[in-house]
């Protein structure tokens, strides 16, 4: 009796000492993470992403079926920066799932590693939907995403010991074919250097800072705000003083406001896939800043 | 050696210098020398701490509005932008320095403010729900003219690793205050598990765990009002099970102290209260997503007493003791293009109640046995037409079934008895500036009681200030 329960206990104790994953269960919170796990997993992860490229990542329901996945996942990994404040809280505290939680290893907050633009100096909702962290649209910038690569593939490591290797393996390849492919991006996009735009909403940001572009205006009179035609009338004003070559506008979001200021402005208006899958090109996160390049020197012409 | 280490510990706490310490061992040397590479580790991490406090506080000195990072080159024709034409320096480094006053581990505050605008056709104090025994708290339409409605602040934060907690304080418009909720909530026992404790609205139905102020409509469904006394609050414990699925099932039980409406005070031990509830939900496809559920609620009152009138007119105090039951069954389906809400979306809901009571009434003198079936229902649907704009339509119907009055009960002294099957229409449209401030105008047709209509107009005001609380499916 006593060799049984020592045995049992030995078997409960070598469970919970080290766990053996089928496969890591990822969620992402955005297409972009849940690409970059595949990319470090391979077979070893099955990532999937809580919100899809034509969904506003700021405006998602916290439906029953997130909470029954955020229930099954071993890793949940999000831009984070409050960007996911109206739906993942839910998620996490009606999931019962202890992995995931805020400050445990099964929760990678992507926002909190890179180096954050806008960081406000001044906390007031009289200024729109500001992010006390600073911009949570941190994806369009690859340097941003072989930081998070590092860290994610150090991650899977220390949830999947079993694995650690492959996760390594993985990421070394990774990481060599990015920084190739981020010096063939900067070659190509050269000619945007010094390019001013309007955006819709400041989701651009990262990507505008990385090759140099610089905005001269947003749709949205305050971030979150819906463009207004007072605002709209007043921004096609600005543009005859300080002209824009393009508006751009992630896939997610209504073209109404950025067509008529296309018509009226006479520049083109420019659709970024913004994450994976915001079109058909866009189909992994090396196509994704293809066509984003891509599509961003077609608007120059 | 026990005294040994003693001396060597202290000596190391005291960092008395080498010629003061006891004489020299092994033991002594490797627990210096230890201690020696903790000191140089601390030293490092400091340093490095320091040098991105020092780059934190350099991104915030900026004067700009916002911290730009320095790789960019501001061109010249951006000068009309809110950007720094002077070099800038590096954005903020990962990670942040956390804030060191000891305020930053405050609870996160969110306060919701409420107001009504009310023009009642029929006098609100002789309202009743006809068939229903009155109770709770939160019924009727309330006042006419301008009313302060309930302003709540809640306070919450995570209490330790293990647990959660958070308070909400309902302030009415009489200056009453009361406690809406006082809970902690454990932070993922594992395996699904989740253990509530304290005062919460039970998760039974599907409005009722939902604060007021995320309501649709002004008020509550009239089953609410008739079957629970507005919302019912349980004071005890809740313990949820979310099962391993790809599809959401949910069971959950509450034992509680059965005050509340339909319950009254007992004053006894053990369990007043216990309710059952599972719910199941999904996708269908992107753009739609449903949830149903199944509820029972079993408490009991003793004494549970309301004003009636007799045949005459006269007033009479009656009460009730026995058991109540109260089966719910609730489903939520909603739509919004890709799943994106922002634009237009759809969403019908719906809830069956069902309430059997057995026991015996009083009144005055008199008392005797009772038996009653009696239920509702409401079906709402509120479309987003464009973007923050919202129009609701909602039906209500109660039936008050016919209740059995055993010997020696005259049913005339029961007048707020007498079977009747209360019905409601509403209307609302509403008016969302953005996630934090909401107007909305509500007009209803109220037959709650024979032969009087209640035309009813509302219009009203919801502002959150604060923490942002995320919103429940």
């Amino acid at each position: 009796m006593k060799k049984f329960f020592s045995l049992l206990a030995g078997a409960v104790f070598a469970l919970a000492a080290a766990p053996s994953f089928a496969t890591v269960h990822v969620l992402a919170c955005e297409p972009e993470w849940a690409s970059l796990a595949t990319e470090l997993g391979g077979d070893k992860v099955s990532a999937s992403s809580a919100t899809n490229a034509l969904q506003d990542p700021h405006h998602v329901e916290a439906r029953p079926s997130l909470i029954a996945r955020t229930r099954n996942a071993d890793l949940l990994v999000c831009t984070g920066l409050e960007l996911e404040s109206g739906w993942l809280p839910i998620l996490v505290r009606q999931s019962g799932n202890a992995k995931i939680a805020p400050g445990q290893p099964g929760y990678l907050e992507a926002g909190m590693l890179v180096p954050r633009l806008e960081v406000p100096t001044r906390l007031d909702r009289s200024e729109g939907d500001v992010h006390a962290a600073g911009n949570p649209h941190i994806q369009l910038d690859p340097r941003n995403i072989a930081t998070v690569a590092d860290a994610l593939a150090k991650r899977l490591a220390a949830i999947d010991p079993a694995n650690a290797a492959t996760y390594a393996a993985r990421y070394k390849d990774f990481a060599a074919r990015w920084s190739a492919a981020i010096a063939k991006w900067e070659r190509d996009a050269a000619p945007l250097k010094g390019v001013a735009v309007v955006e819709h909403h400041k989701n651009m940001e990262y990507l505008l800072h990385w090759l140099g572009m610089h905005q001269v205006g947003t749709l949205e009179p305050k971030p979150g705000v819906e463009p207004s035609a007072a605002h709209l009338s007043e921004l096609l004003n600005q543009l005859q003083q300080q002209p824009a070559k393009m508006v751009l506008r992630a896939a997610y979001q209504d073209g109404r406001a950025s067509e008529w200021l296309s018509s009226h402005a006479h520049i083109p208006a420019v659709v970024l896939p913004f994450t994976v899958g915001g079109d058909d090109q866009a189909k992994d996160l090396f196509s994704l800043f293809d066509d984003t390049v891509q599509r961003l020197l077609a608007g120059l012409k | 050696m026990k005294n040994t280490l003693m001396a060597a510990a202290l000596a190391a706490a005291f960092g008395l210098p080498p010629a003061a310490r006891a004489a020299e061992d092994p033991a002594l040397a490797q627990l210096r020398e230890q201690i020696r590479a903790m000191q140089a580790q601390y030293e490092a991490r400091i340093h490095a701490l320091e040098q991105r406090l020092d780059a934190a506080e350099a991104a915030r000195s900026q004067p700009a509005g916002t911290a730009q990072t320095a790789q960019t080159a501001v061109p010249a024709s951006a000068t009309a932008a809110p950007v720094s034409p002077a070099p800038v320096v590096a954005a903020a480094p990962p990670p942040a320095a956390p804030a060191t006053s000891p305020n930053a581990f405050n609870p996160a505050i969110a306060l919701i403010l409420g107001g009504t605008y009310a023009n009642l056709s029929q006098d609100p104090a002789r309202w009743r729900l006809q068939g229903f025994m009155p109770g709770g708290d939160a019924v009727g339409p309330g006042r006419r003219s301008f009313n302060l409605g309930e302003s709540e602040l809640t306070l919450g934060a995570n209490v330790d690793p293990q647990f959660a907690g958070q308070l909400t304080f309902s302030i009415d418009g009489d200056n009453q205050v009361s406690v809406e909720e006082a809970f902690f909530q454990t932070l993922g026992l594992s395996n699904g598990f989740t253990l509530k404790g304290g005062r919460f609205l039970s998760s039974i139905g599907y409005l009722n765990s939902q604060h007021a102020h995320a309501w649709d409509f002004t008020d509550a469904p009239l089953a609410y009002e008739a079957f629970l006394g507005g919302q019912y609050k349980a004071e005890g414990l809740q313990l949820k099970w979310l099962a391993p699925t790809d599809r959401f099932l949910e069971f959950g039980a509450e034992a509680g102290s059965g005050r509340a409406f339909p319950g009254n005070d007992r004053d006894r031990n053990g369990f007043g209260s216990t309710a059952l509830y599972a719910h199941l939900g999904d996708d269908i496809g992107d753009s739609a997503s449903w949830r149903a559920g199944l509820s029972w609620l079993h408490t009991g009152s003793a004494g549970r007493g309301w004003d009636d009138a007799d045949a005459a007119g006269n007033p009479v105090a009656d009460a009730f003791t026995g058991k109540s039951d109260v089966w719910i069954a609730d489903a939520i389906y909603k739509w919004a293009p890709n799943g994106n809400p922002l634009d237009t979306n759809f969403k019908l809901q719906g809830e069956f109640f069902r309430r059997r009571e057995r026991g015996t009434l009083a009144s005055e003198t008199s008392s005797g046995n009772y038996a009653g079936i009696q239920s509702g229902w409401y079906l709402q649907g509120v479309y987003q037409f464009r973007p923050l704009w919202r129009t609701g339509l909602r039906y209500d119907r109660l039936d008050a079934g016919s209740p059995s009055f055993g010997a020696g009960l005259d049913p005339t002294n029961f007048g707020l008895l007498a079977p009747y099957d209360p019905s409601r229409v509403t209307w609302m449209v509403d008016y969302t500036p953005s996630e934090f401030s909401r107007f909305r105008l509500q007009l209803a047709r109220d037959r709650s009681r024979p032969g009087i209509v209640d035309n009813q107009v509302y219009l009203q005001y919801i502002m959150s200030l604060g923490a942002h609380g995320a919103h429940t499916f």
